[in-house]
């Protein structure tokens, strides 16, 4: 399918950067006219993701994170957060729930919530080449929407 | 995000303002065990009601309060919370380990 609109920002894997990035996402899906719930649900799922990426990607060093976001004509958004870190040995223990490397600092329910709070995530990763999380989420369709 | 402290009668309330992520936990953590090291009280409440985003940062926040409370035998317990944080304390399963109450809905 092809996206009617697109777009991407490059930022540095400051943790200040957490709140900006769900908030450049959530401005975008804003043309979707999303239900306040809706946009919960993409504020807390890239939340997740560029937290991940600035906590696990880039442990010790500040590196370059990319937010994607793509709209789709049956008002759908693809989301996909980039980054060219460590990367993540094991991505299927990585996404089993309370599973997490970060201590009792996090709670190990990133990937559990990004699945639950969108309806498809892919995850690629190449250990030492960094990490792409993929994201699709549908909206409804509200009456009173063209 | 603000965190602040207050204190009467052996009830601890810390008020969020703000959203919790990552970013934000550390410093709110602070505040919480100052509060609990300084007071030792025997209930502790985290007041949601300001809270306009949390993502699961907030769940290990909210854990560290509960761990630290039950070693001095107190108590927890999670007020106001607004629909979104409600939703990421549900997917913790934490209303098994802490009583947690839903916000009023604003008009």
């Amino acid at each position: 399918m092809k996206a009617v609109n697109s777009m991407k920002i490059e930022f540095q894997s400051n943790s200040a950067n957490e709140g900006f990035a769900r908030s450049a996402a959530a401005a975008f899906a804003a043309q979707l006219d999303p239900t306040l719930d809706e946009l919960g649900d993409i504020k807390t799922a890239v939340s997740e993701a560029v937290t991940n990426a600035i906590v696990h990607a880039y442990p010790d060093t500040i590196g370059k994170i990319t937010l994607k976001a793509r709209l789709f004509p049956n008002n759908s958004l693809d989301l996909t957060i980039r980054d060219w870190g460590r990367g993540i040995d094991d991505i299927d223990k990585a996404r089993e729930p309370l599973y997490t490397t970060g201590g009792e600092d996090r709670s190990g329910m990133g990937f559990t919530i990004m699945e639950s709070f969108t309806d498809k995530l892919k995850v690629k990763s190449t250990p030492g080449r960094g990490t792409t999380v993929t994201m699709h989420r549908r909206f409804s369709t509200r009456a009173g929407r063209e | 995000m603000k965190t602040r402290a207050y204190y009467k009668d052996g009830l601890l309330t810390i008020r969020f303002d703000g959203e919790l992520d990552h970013h934000s936990a550390k410093p709110a953590v602070r505040v919480i065990e100052d509060g609990i090291d300084t007071h030792l009280p025997k209930h502790l409440i985290l007041d949601f009601k300001g809270l306009s985003f949390m993502d699961s940062s907030g769940i290990a926040v909210v854990l560290k309060a509960f761990r630290r409370m039950n070693e001095l035998e107190g108590t927890v317990s999670v007020d106001n919370v607004p629909a979104q944080p409600q939703k990421v304390l549900d997917m913790a399963g934490l209303g098994r380990l802490i009583k947690i109450a839903a916000g009023v809905k604003e008009a």
